[in-house]
């Protein structure tokens, strides 16, 4: 009877059909909730763009060489990535592991928990990448001026949004419950968002710092960010993609381990 | 002659720490029959790894090349997992993609499953709008939407009314008739008995018996079994009486049911057909532990 199903070709690691099985649901189910997703991801860092570019705004006329709206219009960019990248991630992964039993359904089928990852990654990362120039855009409005490497900043957003997407799935694979995100929250994200230049610049903080700022993947977002709208400088941005890439490779492969430890047993 | 099993289980054992979930099982079910538990259910997706054991399904070897026998199964899970808040037609069109129905037949393919479903009119409704026999129906319907060679159903019919139940009895039957391979694991031992070519009695992980129901029941229950009610007092009498006659017993809450009574006179009582409920019982204890 089965005419579908009479194809016994081998089947590979990281399948495009599985691959886009697992995005076509995402797709899916955004169109029922694309209202509130696209609310919080827009709102958060325009409240957080307007106090602080109206707040510190009227105290500091330039940073760092840019005007206080150009350097917290650029920055917040990261801030946006990382909200719709890595939250999404944890509580997502976390209720379709946990309480929709998605999982459980997806992984019954031809796909495995390496293609189920790659594939939720690569939907919250283009998300994140969309999402992440929500902040520049409402900037533009307040006075920073159009360039040509605007057009870079989603893709940078979807470099960065890839390896805190992966970051936030390892971390639901890894939690016991929904409860353990808030040291993560408290104890990771919170000093990460605040050490990325977003909001200050880190050249005025003590060196130790300013090393862990270095070593911050957010930190190499913002930088690119503003690098892509004020003008690039080659090797330096280089190596920061190179910075993004292995962050984002890395996170992948460990919440690909993570997953895989928490859905098959 | 490897290839006409549908499922091979052999030595199978799954621990999780302390307890043994799935102790040393064997397991053949032959293509196109109707015949576990839920770690069993697992293992057949690969989504449990056996600690001890071999597992084949349709012929591809788990967990190596479980995808392969993935991609020809279906799988009716124990607890709802249906995207609540996406319509029928969506929930449909997710899965078509997940068991890569090809781009021209997926259309057709949705609208079979939603007219196996039986709900044609509810296509544009919401999962969370629905009642639970309709989800279980979707949910079914779900899993045969790309024609799988092999479906497992974990425990379909758990809390439903009679009448969905049969619903699906009949759906199940008519999979089977078209040569589909069942493998299902339930409590409700009726529903064993009613639609499974062959049983098998899992009792703490390990096989307690195994065979076609009606061979089950006249080897351990015989033709006939004598239900002798009364106080219980009265029962547990009965059931010494019957234990020096050589008659085996089970309790049946009640009643005391006296198996394999066939010609055998000595009790009042209502003589009824033997069953595999009276197996279930008589291997895997009256006690549940």
């Amino acid at each position: 009877m089965s005419v579908t199903a009479a194809r016994p070709q081998r089947l590979h690691r990281l399948e495009r059909s599985a691959i886009t099985g697992v995005l076509v649901r995402e797709v899916v189910n955004f169109s029922s909730y694309w209202r509130s997703a696209t609310f919080s991801s827009t709102v958060e860092p325009t409240i957080y763009l307007l106090a602080f570019g109206f707040g510190f705004g009227s105290l500091v006329s330039s940073v760092a060489g840019y005007s206080y709206v150009e350097f917290v219009g650029t920055g917040t960019v990261a801030t946006a990535v990382l909200f719709s990248a890595a939250f999404p991630a944890m509580f997502g992964t976390f209720v379709k592991y946990q309480f929709q039993r998605t999982y459980d359904a997806i992984l019954a089928a031809p796909v495995d928990t390496e293609e189920l990852v790659t594939a939720e990654t690569l939907w919250i990362a283009t998300r994140a990448g969309v999402y992440g120039c929500v902040p520049m855009v409402v900037a533009m409005f307040f006075g920073l001026d159009p360039s040509w490497g605007m057009l870079l900043v989603p893709f940078i957003g979807w470099l960065s949004g890839f390896g805190w997407a992966c970051f936030g799935i390892m971390v639901a694979g890894f939690a016991k419950s929904i409860e353990n995100f808030n040291y993560i929250v408290s104890a990771v994200l919170t000093p990460l968002f605040l050490l990325a230049g977003s909001f200050f610049p880190l050249s005025e903080l003590p060196t130790w710092a300013q090393v862990l700022g270095n070593l911050n993947p957010l930190h190499q977002t913002v930088e690119l960010v503003r690098h892509a709208v004020f003008g690039l400088e080659g090797w330096e941005d280089l190596a920061r993609v190179g910075m993004l890439v292995v962050f984002g490779l890395i996170m992948w492969r460990v919440a690909i381990y993570a997953m895989t430890r928490k859905l098959i047993d | 002659m490897d290839r006409e099993l549908a499922i091979r289980l052999r030595g199978a054992v799954k621990r999780y720490g302390e307890i043994t979930a799935v102790d040393g099982l064997n397991l053949s079910v032959p293509v196109g029959t109707c015949a576990g538990k839920s770690t069993t259910m697992r293992l057949l997706t690969a989504q449990s790894i056996a600690d001890e054991g071999e597992i084949e399904v349709l012929g591809f070897r788990l967990p190596e090349e479980s995808k392969m026998a993935r991609a020809q199964s279906g799988v009716v899970p124990q607890l709802d997992n249906l995207d609540v808040t996406l319509t029928v037609e969506q929930n449909l069109l997710v899965f078509a993609h997940l068991y890569r129905i090809p781009h021209a037949e997926r259309k057709a393919a949705i609208e079979r499953a939603i007219e196996m479903a039986r709900l044609v009119d509810r296509r544009d409704t919401r999962v969370d709008k629905l009642s639970g026999g309709m989800r279980r129906r979707l949910l079914i319907a779900r899993a045969l939407i790309h024609r799988p060679r092999l479906v497992l159903l974990d425990e379909p019919t758990v809390g439903l009314d009679p009448q969905v139940r049969q619903q699906l009895w009949a759906l199940i039957d008519a999979l089977r008739s078209e040569g589909t391979t069942i493998l299902m694991s339930t409590h409700y031992i009726e529903e064993a008995q009613r639609l499974a070519d062959t049983v098998l009695i899992m009792s703490h992980g390990k096989c307690a018996a195994t065979g076609a129901p009606s061979e089950l029941v006249l080897e351990h229950a015989g033709r006939e079994v004598l239900e002798v009610y009364g106080p219980p007092t009265r029962l547990a009498e009965v059931e010494a009486e019957a234990g020096e006659a050589g008659l085996r017993t089970r309790r049946t809450g009640t009643s005391v049911s006296i198996l394999n009574v066939d010609g055998f006179r000595g009790f009042e009582g209502e003589r009824r057909p033997a069953n595999l409920e009276d197996v279930f019982v008589l291997l895997t204890g009256e006690e549940i532990a």
